[in-house]
């Protein structure tokens, strides 16, 4: 039976966690949902969008001087989401769930954001299908991403500082939620990952296989055959899932996420949320959490901010829990070099996020056996981390 | 002495009888530290408070608004635990304390905990039951069992977005009273109560079988008053939290000046 069920349930993950407000408007989601993700037409604009405007096929490349570089035993690809329009696989899923949002008729888009990927991609899609769009954006995040905010109020969106809790990631989804019990009548809210309450982690999936669906066929065109492993690197998790979830089915592919181990995993400094979280409730989910030992939850850190987040999406928890993924962490050091390595090799600056599953397949190369095909699934490019390299580095350097 | 939904509701429905709304203050526990909450309770009680809803405190609140957000920030640097909280009224329990007390908290410390050893200590403790505002019905049969099991009250929420038919099904899935959230909106927020709130009041209540409080956005002795012939029962949360944060430095008058807020909204929900 295909996952979720009906009340959003993958095993013992997922469902809708929220106050009763918003469970009508969930509903009403997800049969809209249903309803144009068979619809001809919608398939057809959406499909537009994707080759005309995001830049889709994203090619399958063979890295050829990282794969010598690495033993010379490996087949490596790399699915270039950092080709993409706005940099990232982010806009795949708002180009979707802003058309969705248009479809039904919202004239009001809402968005959280931590670094300001998704933010970016969210008030781009806004831009192209003339929907008004709010940013929420934790007040330590504007600061440390301000030229992010830049980009958005260029594209047009209005972008909130959220000085609750924390004041990042985890505290502006609250504070989206907020608004969206507030004004649920008028307000889509679109959702940056694999994470909240049923329909979105189910939808954005969706809307996100495009990557792995095809990475399929061109890595059937390019090797005749499946590949043996996948590699991306998890924060949420929607890159991964994307990726992953058109070869769930084929057992023989393994699947490995990769976690931010940050400052180290036997710190409180990390955003290793499956390898060393437990189950719990946060932003509408039951999932894997960072979280001490009443409940509450704790910050997370990564030098990659896209993965800084104390969640995962409920679906990666069931991956887990049921061994069809496996899930590792790699510390900001290691992630660094991974960003160094792809960069020279190939001349490809990666994102901190993506460095992350750069580096683990480094770790773990010369122990895949020769003739191993790998992809590595290139979510995001390096740009937006340039500044953030150089002064880590720089402080390094000075220790 | 009877505990738990049974309780809570007869509280309700006697002062019902009294041709009053019942009142349901709430407080944040632990804010601004544990020792001012054992004399809120009090002071509550003295005010004429019919059932109390105590908060535990939650460091992701997204039902709430900023005036109980931030009573969370204050509660949570005493990091408090549900075992501090049941200790706290088995002790009241103990001094003679009658009034039913709800924890109205977000799931996962609960979830933590054990649902199982949670509804089992509370019914030891003498705390009466729970408002767990992120369990919708769908995923909260589970506990509704265990509630029931220990004869805990199980209170669901309703909101205006809320289908007439999904609110009959909520009711009647609700022990002790069901909880109708008076606005789209999060807590202390609004100013004004919707026009229509004082019929849908009517409405839920025809369709209950348990009473029906109704709650967020109501600040005023006077919106009180309004709304005391259209519910079984009244909570007021942020008006009363915001007059703590207001006063946390005069910690020894906290009880007189809330007690004196309290007494004057229950004296509005006579009808």
């Amino acid at each position: 039976m295909p996952l979720p069920d009906k009340f959003g349930h993958f095993g013992p993950f997922g469902g809708r966690y929220v106050p009763e407000t918003l469970m009508p408007a969930l509903f009403e989601l997800e049969e809209a949902y249903r309803h144009y993700k068979r619809d001809k037409v919608f398939k057809k604009e959406l499909d537009f969008y994707f080759k005309t405007y995001v830049g889709r096929p994203t090619p399958l490349y063979p890295a050829r001087q990282l794969s010598k570089k690495l033993g010379g035993h490996l087949k490596i690809y790399l699915k270039r989401e950092d080709l993409t329009h706005t940099g990232a696989h982010k806009i795949n899923n708002t180009i979707g769930q802003v058309l969705l949002a248009q479809k039904m008729g919202k004239k009001r888009i809402i968005a959280e954001t931590g670094a300001g990927q998704h933010g970016v991609a969210t008030a781009t899609a806004a831009a192209l299908l003339g929907l008004e769009c709010i940013v929420y954006m934790g007040a330590k995040d504007t600061v440390r991403q301000e030229m992010n905010v830049f980009r958005m109020e260029l594209l047009g969106a209005k972008v909130v500082p959220v000085y609750s809790g924390t004041q990042t990631l985890k505290d502006a989804i609250n504070e989206a939620i907020r608004d969206w019990v507030t004004n649920v009548e008028t307000t889509y809210y679109v959702i940056g990952s694999v994470v909240g309450p049923h329909p979105y982690p189910m939808m954005v999936r969706d809307f996100q296989s495009v990557i792995g669906k095809e990475t399929r066929k061109q890595i059937l065109t390019a090797e005749g055959r499946l590949p043996d492993v996948l590699i991306a690197c998890v924060g949420g998790g929607s890159n991964a899932m994307g990726f992953f979830y058109p070869f769930v089915e084929d057992q023989m592919v393994k699947m490995i996420g990769v976690e931010a181990a940050g400052a180290g995993l036997d710190t409180d400094e990390h955003s290793a949320t499956l390898t060393v979280g437990e189950p719990g409730v946060l932003h509408g989910m039951m999932t894997y959490l960072l979280q001490d030992k009443v409940g509450q939850i704790k910050g997370a850190h990564s030098v990659a901010p896209g993965l800084d987040y104390p969640g995962v999406g409920p679906e990666h928890a069931f991956f887990k829990e049921t061994g069809r993924a496996e899930y590792v962490a790699v510390d900001d050091k290691e992630a660094l070099s991974g960003f160094k390595l792809l960069s020279e090799t190939e001349g490809i600056i990666p994102a901190l996020e993506s460095a992350h599953a750069v580096a683990y397949l480094a770790n773990i190369a010369e122990k895949l056996p020769k003739g191993t095909i790998v992809v590595v699934n290139l979510s995001g490019r390096g740009d937006k981390d340039v500044a953030a390299v150089r002064e880590y580095l720089r402080r390094k350097s000075d220790d | 002495m009877t505990r738990g939904a049974q309780a809570v509701e007869k509280a309700i429905r006697e002062a019902n009888k009294r041709g009053e709304a019942a009142l349901i203050p709430f407080i944040e526990g632990g804010d601004p530290d544990f020792a001012a909450t054992e004399d809120l309770l009090w002071a509550l009680a003295e005010a004429g408070a019919d059932v109390i809803e105590l908060g535990f405190p939650f460091s992701d609140p997204l039902a709430d608004g900023p005036i109980i957000q931030e009573a969370a920030q204050r509660a949570l640097r005493h990091q408090p635990t549900i075992d501090q909280f049941l200790d706290l009224i088995a002790r009241l329990r103990q001094e003679g304390f009658k009034v039913p007390v709800v924890i109205m908290g977000y799931l996962n410390p609960f979830f933590r905990y054990g649902l199982e050893a949670f509804a089992q200590n509370s019914h030891q403790s003498g705390l009466d039951g729970a408002i767990i505002p992120d369990l919708p019905l769908e995923e909260a049969k589970p506990w509704l069992k265990i509630a029931r099991k220990h004869r805990l009250a199980s209170i669901l929420l309703a909101a205006p977005t809320t289908p007439s038919e999904r609110l009959e099904r909520i009711a009647r899935s609700s022990t002790g009273f069901l909880y109708y959230v008076s606005i789209t909106g999060i807590t202390g927020t609004k100013e004004a109560l919707p026009e229509e709130l004082a019929l849908k009041l009517d409405l839920a209540r025809e369709v209950s079988p348990v009473p029906v409080a109704v709650g967020f956005g109501i600040s005023k002795p006077e919106q009180v008053k309004a709304l005391s012939p259209h519910a079984d029962a009244i909570v007021v949360g942020s008006a009363i939290v915001k007059l703590i944060a207001e006063h946390e430095g005069e910690k020894s008058k906290l009880p007189e000046i809330v007690g004196r807020f309290v007494k004057e909204l229950k004296e509005a929900t006579r009808r």
